[in-house]
């Protein structure tokens, strides 16, 4: 009888209940290894039989990565927290705002009481050519299908493009940039703690990899330092269905106001290139102003400087400097 | 087990074939069209021919009744996925290119929008497309002015069109109203059912399930006519080795309209034959004696029989009466049906051959209210009304189910649905719902209503139309229509209308799509 090979490959599946068994088989497995989370990202890639792993790493029996604690000042959530329970957890939602609102915006809430934060920021590009399996640059080719004269990429950057013009679709990573989180990693040579902000890279950097991480290496907790811990938010991701779908822009902004002007504030936004985008130069330019509608249309402006637009993105060009007036504002233009 | 990808999926299961189109359209300075010429390209893909073209100069040519009109399509076939029909094939893209046209058009003159469809509409035996054979096509009937007289009152559109495409902050409000139609019923079918011995009415339903509840509601009409509670009818259906009757399938809106009829002819065949065998039993003609509250009685009183003593006559009587002789003229499935059934009770069998005069189509007044916000393009459907012509109602849930689930589709087409292939190598890049975006249940209207005008079509016994396919069009092209109310008329030049499409088009101050490129 003929046997139909037309199922998810079949892979050797590591279910281990600790951290440092997790990397001893990531150690021992090297490259062969697929780590799952949630298992939003990986099962799309399996199912499509584009990525065949070897060996999977299922994190799902790990117990210390669940789960959010205070650590120092501020919060620690392991990396398999579902986006459920960081969206319904009481001391984020009070202290932290911005997180659960960003974390409720993604996917549906199926795809959240399942889908981790470590996965949601973590998740590889969306891009229809790549996870297609077409041959391009991301997927060890020689060519963006995206980003030639009929290709479609309506979705696609407006930054940063280096031969992949690829963007970051997770919305919690500009709500913890903005909220100046740290990334924990566990690496063969130890614990490393990452600003958020540089735990993504570019095509630039590296063309096959969204994060800093390597073979081995493991995302074990996000924290989040009491720094803006009831700061003033903004976050607002723009989509084209009301539920269940990645952003074609979100903003994210935590502020700190004092005598009537921005003190200080962190301010990023994702959608726009491979790896969510910090914009300091906004940040600077409207610390000590009014939130008014001049220094929102300035921060608007400057927030665009340099976007080069493909053939069907033109629209994030205006979508992102309305968002990031609005997240200067504070709200949608008044009448 | 054969398992396939979603990629796989998307070849198999198709899509709609996408209508590009020019329409130039003159108007009375009341708003009638005068002249209407009108062209469209159907992407077909790589297979058989879709009749999606074809069916959107007919849908037109009977929807907004233009004293002339010119009609070319031309069908290509590329290098893309299939396509196949989709509800309201062909009629929901003409209903979509033309109802933006007329929008502008009523802006233009200074007309209503409701005044201007009013205007073009089409009523009772209303004509349509060329002729054939010499003959001038037309439907049985049309009340769509009364759905959209009914419709606005109940949508308040007079209340609502003041002050939109006013902005407020970011915010602009529109409203906008459609009309749509479609195709809404056959004949020629047949019923079958056995009164039994117990006093039950067994009827046998060969139609599908899909979700409508069209299977048991249209033998509704076996238990009105015949006096007997439903709770005392049993259905079998589900399965042809069930000994079931010719059926229409369940697809072109047909349904309602076709098997409603036959249910009529069969309960007609079994109050024929149960007047007759209580005329054998009881003396005088058959005509003496009506059929009600489960009986067969002389009419004005006097002596009569039960149905469960009838059943158990027809057996004794045999012939006809008990399904042992069979009509000429029923399909060789039913023949094969109600042979297996005879001598059960009395075997009611027979065909619609009702008369018929005309095409029938079902009509539905569309109106949607939307609020779009200019810095996002994001925009979405405050209030919703679909308001249908579809006959005599049988079944008031499911019939609203049916205008605004098939509304819902539509609005899909407005607002997002899409397939997405690539230009240069054809293929789809759309493999997932997150891609091809049908509508969440967060992106149908915050509010949704519907409505029946109940007008009795007169080329049908029951008088009731099918609902299906009709409102669809109509839920597109409502949306789109409040969406150029709003924001302009140089704004889009196709559906689905994304917040992309809307900030490109405000960002350059004209239409930022090429009206020739879809698909992307």
């Amino acid at each position: 009888m003929a046997v139909i090979h037309d199922v998810i490959p079949a892979f050797e599946l590591f279910q281990p209940t600790s951290v440092d068994d997790a990397l001893a088989l990531q150690a021992r497995h090297g490259a062969k290894a697929w780590v799952l989370a949630g298992g939003l990202d990986s099962f799309d890639w399996f199912k499509d039989r584009i990525k065949r792993p070897e060996v999977v790493i299922d994190l799902s029996q790990v117990k210390e990565l669940r789960g959010v604690r205070t650590a120092g000042d501020g919060i620690e959530i392991g990396a398999m927290t579902t986006l459920t329970e960081v969206v319904r957890h009481p001391m984020i939602r009070e202290k932290y705002g911005i997180l659960p609102n960003a974390a409720e915006a993604a996917a549906s809430p199926q795809i959240r009481n399942q889908g981790t934060i470590g996965g949601n920021v973590s998740q590889d590009a969306r891009c229809w050519y790549y996870r297609g399996g077409w041959p391009c640059y991301r997927a060890g080719g020689n060519i963006c299908y995206a980003d030639t004269p009929t290709g479609l990429n309506r979705e696609h950057a407006i930054f940063d493009a280096d031969r992949c013009v690829a963007v970051n679709p997770s919305d919690t990573a500009p709500a913890l940039i903005a909220l100046d989180a740290k990334m924990v990693v566990r690496t063969p040579k130890g614990e490393r703690v990452v600003d958020a902000e540089n735990y993504f890279i570019g095509p630039g950097t590296d063309i096959t990899k969204m994060t800093i991480l390597h073979p081995g290496d493991l995302l074990t907790a996000i924290r989040i330092p009491s720094t803006w811990a009831g700061a003033q938010f903004y976050f607002e991701k723009v989509r084209d269905r009301a539920v269940w779908d990645f952003a074609l822009v979100n903003v994210a902004a935590a502020m700190v106001m004092s005598g009537g002007a921005i003190q200080r504030i962190r301010l990023a936004v994702n959608g726009v290139a491979a790896h969510p985008v910090r914009l300091s130069a906004v940040e600077a330019a409207v610390v000590g102003k009014p939130r008014s509608e001049e220094t929102a249309e300035m921060a608007g402006q400057l927030a665009i400087r340099g976007a080069q637009p493909l053939q069907y993105n033109g629209y994030k060009v205006p979508l992102l400097r309305n968002l990031v007036k609005r997240a200067i504002r504070g709200t949608a233009a008044q009448a | 087990m054969m398992r396939i990808s979603r990629e796989e999926e998307n070849y198999i299961g198709r899509g709609r074939p996408s209508l590009h189109g020019r329409m130039k359209v003159g108007f009375s300075k009341e708003g009638r069209i005068t002249a209407l010429d009108m062209y469209v390209i159907c992407d077909n893909g790589p297979y058989d021919m879709v009749g999606d073209a074809f069916s959107s100069g007919r849908i037109v040519s009977v929807l907004y009744q233009p004293q002339t009109m010119r009609w070319r399509s031309v069908t290509v076939l590329t290098n893309t996925p299939p396509r196949s029909a989709q509800s309201s094939p062909g009629g929901m893209q003409g209903i979509a290119i033309m109802e933006p046209i007329l929008a502008k058009a009523a802006r233009k003159l200074g007309v209503d929008q409701v005044a201007l469809r009013r205007v073009n509409c089409p009523e009772g035996k209303a004509p349509f497309g060329p002729l054939v054979g010499g003959k001038q096509q037309y439907a049985t009937s049309a009340f769509i002015k009364e759905a959209l007289d009914r419709g606005a009152e109940q949508f308040k559109w007079n209340e609502r069109k003041v002050g939109t495409g006013k902005r407020n902050g970011s915010k602009v409000r529109g409203v906008g109203v459609s009309i749509s139609c479609y195709s809404g019923g056959t004949t020629g079918f047949d019923g079958l059912f056995i009164i039994k011995p117990d006093g039950r009415v067994y009827i046998q339903s060969g139609v599908g399930n899909l979700g409508t509840e069209s299977w048991t509601d249209v033998h509704r009409v076996v238990a009105e006519l015949l006096g007997v509670p439903w709770e005392k009818c049993d259905i079998t259906w589900g399965n042809t080795s069930k000994n079931l009757p010719w059926t229409c399938p369940s697809g072109g809106s047909q349904t309602t309209h076709a098997m409603t009829r036959a249910a009529h002819a069969v309960a007609s065949d079994a109050i024929l034959k149960l007047q007759q065998i209580a005329a054998k039993d009881m003396g005088g003609k058959p005509e003496d004696y009506v059929v009600a509250n489960e009986r067969v009685s002389r009419k004005g009183g006097g002596p009569g029989m039960t149905l469960a003593h009838a059943a158990q006559r027809a057996i004794q009587l045999g012939g006809a009466y008990d399904g042992h002789e069979l009509p000429a003229d029923i399909n060789k499935f039913t023949v094969t049906s109600a042979t297996a059934l005879a001598g059960q009770g009395l075997l009611a069998v027979a065909k619609d051959k009702y008369p018929h005069d005309g095409n029938t189509f079902s009509f539905v007044a569309t109106f949607a209210e939307i609020e779009a916000d200019v810095e996002t393009g994001q925009y979405h459907i405050l209030d919703f009304l679909a308001y249908a012509d579809v006959g005599t109602v049988l079944h008031p849930k499911a019939l609203g189910g049916q205008i605004l689930g098939r509304s819902t589709l539509g609005i899909g087409h407005a607002i997002g649905q899409k397939w997405v292939y690539d230009q240069q190598y054809g293929l789809a890049v759309s493999r997932r719902f997150h891609h091809t975006k049908p509508p969440t249940i967060l992106d149908i209207p915050d509010k949704m209503a519907w409505g029946a005008v109940e007008i009795p079509d007169p080329e049908t016994p029951i008088g009731s139309r099918g609902i299906g396919e009709p409102p669809v069009g109509g839920g597109c092209a409502a949306i789109l229509n409040a969406l150029s109310d709003a924001l302009g008329d140089e704004i889009f030049r196709r559906a689905p209308v994304t917040s992309d499409v809307i900030l490109a088009s405000l960002e350059a101050g004209r239409p930022a799509q090429d009206p020739l490129r879809s698909n992307i």
